[in-house]
């Protein structure tokens, strides 16, 4: 098997050009779902039987609290990578893609929040998902503050790897711990709505967005990571002729 | 000829011991700390014995938490400072298991007094006498986790600028966890129910985070050191 391709990854000019050539093929896919998940979820799909109109934020709260974990699964792999085979490359992606996790998780959040005050009354509920989301942002959070602290860029790199890691690890234990107490303490407080499997027509743009969101942060990502690039490489010669082009 | 390892670790023990107790007031401030704290909670909320004991769990668990976190920064700041960290790792001796060591050693300077307090302390809350083994139990367990974990914090953040506060933000939300069956255990024990479901989990918890965070601590030293 040939693995130039991998290699090649890994060379700052090579995955500058070809970060910017990927880009839009995310970007425009991820508009163009996106736009579509939204017009067939806030028009076209029928309000639910229970919680009428508003269970419609569903659109943007589930796929952003998706991204929220799927974008800390990609930073762990990238450091993952970054620590073992020490390519600094991976730990751009892990850098890039930190704020843009905490800001997904921070929008599951507010639309968590917003779902909640016609559904149960009251803007705030502990109830397990949203604590566990919460002490997701406090676990991007510590991994931005760490990063932040540290001058020296590949001690930075390395030890907000390692800090990935232990999150990663922790990750599920809090999830599973933070369920435990809850059914604990709020027994069946909140009628979690029974769910009746989705029909089609709300189920599609759901899809939509799912898979839209996914595309829009491969295109933040991929536009994200030559900022990176040209921060970490702002005295290389290949890059001052690259922007003179 | 190197030293078995198994010396090696017995000597960093003792003589993180021995340089603890020397400076008394090191062991001394979480106690104080964990007593005062204790003593804001009946003030602020109702001198009721009745009402204290239905969240004397969760107030003595917070406090010996945040009074455990105190002493961590100094975990290997001195060693840091005085050159002793680079001969550790030049050593050639396995770093993670003088990172248990030294976590071995911290914890029994700063953990233990919090476990041997927590029994005056409570039952000032009014927590019943039958209850006060699962306290000191799930304390123990729990300090231990929180000193594996925040060895971790402690050689990430080695010799940066707001380390302390930087400290807090990245342990606490890994002990999230701890807390959460800890108080619990407390709790029922208290009501006096069975508490070994908790207990065992904290169990778990502890025998995990005593495994692995080691390793990370000294993935973590070597990063700071080079």
């Amino acid at each position: 098997m040939n693995w130039t391709w991998f290699h090649k990854l890994a060379s700052p000019p090579h995955f500058y050009r070809l970060a910017g050539r990927i880009a839009p093929w995310f970007g425009w896919p991820a508009l163009l779902l996106i736009v579509m998940g939204l017009y067939g979820g806030l028009l076209l799909a029928p309000p639910d039987y229970q919680q009428g109109e508003a269970f419609r934020i569903v659109y943007v709260h589930a796929p952003a609290a998706w991204m929220s974990m799927f974008i800390y699964g990609t930073m762990a792999i990238a450091a993952a990578i970054g620590l073992i085979w020490r390519m600094k490359l991976a730990h751009a992606v892990a850098a890039a893609a930190a704020p843009v996790g905490a800001w997904f998780t921070f929008a599951a959040l507010v639309t968590g929040s917003l779902w909640g005050k016609p559904m149960w009354g009251t803007w705030w509920q502990w109830d397990a998902r949203m604590t566990s989301e919460l002490i997701l942002l406090f676990l991007y959070l510590g991994l931005i503050a760490l990063r932040a602290s540290i001058d020296d860029r590949d001690r930075a790199d390395r030890a907000s790897g390692v800090l990935a890691l232990v999150g990663v690890i922790n990750l599920p234990i809090i999830h599973y711990s933070v369920y435990w107490w809850n059914t604990l303490h709020q027994g069946a407080t909140i009628a979690k709505f029974g769910k009746p499997s989705m029909p089609w027509e709300m189920l599609w743009p759901l899809l939509a967005m799912f898979l839209g969101f996914t595309l829009y942060f491969g295109a933040v990502l991929m536009t994200r990571l030559r900022g990176e690039v040209i921060r970490r490489e702002r005295d290389a010669s290949w890059l001052r002729e690259e922007l003179a082009r | 000829m190197q030293t078995p390892i198994a010396q090696v670790m017995a000597l960093i023990y003792r003589g993180d011991l021995v340089l603890a107790f020397r400076r008394w007031e090191q062991i001394a401030q979480p106690v104080v700390f964990l007593t005062m704290v204790t003593t804001l909670v009946p003030l602020a909320l109702s001198p009721e014995l009745g009402e204290l004991r239905e969240i004397a769990g969760g107030v003595l668990w917070i406090a010996a938490l945040l009074a455990a976190l105190l002493g961590l920064e100094f975990l290997y700041r001195t060693d840091h400072a005085d050159g002793t960290l680079e001969q550790l790792l030049l050593s050639g001796q396995p770093l993670a298991l003088i990172a248990l060591a030294k976590t071995a050693a911290h914890w029994t300077a700063s953990g233990l007094p919090l476990v041997l307090v927590s029994p005056l302390l409570a039952i000032s809350l009014g927590v019943p006498a039958d209850a006060l083994c699962v306290l000191m139990i799930s304390l123990a367990l729990g300090t231990g986790i929180l000193s594996a974990l925040g060895a971790v914090g402690a050689a990430l953040t080695l010799g940066l600028r707001r380390g302390s506060v930087l400290l807090s933000l990245l342990v606490l939300p890994l002990a999230m966890p701890a807390l959460i069956f800890g108080a619990r255990a407390v709790d029922l024990a208290i009501h006096g129910e069975v508490a070994r479901g908790p207990l065992l989990l904290l169990g778990a918890m502890f025998v995990l985070a005593v495994t692995l965070s080691p390793l990370a601590v000294a993935a973590a030293l070597r990063i700071s050191q080079e």
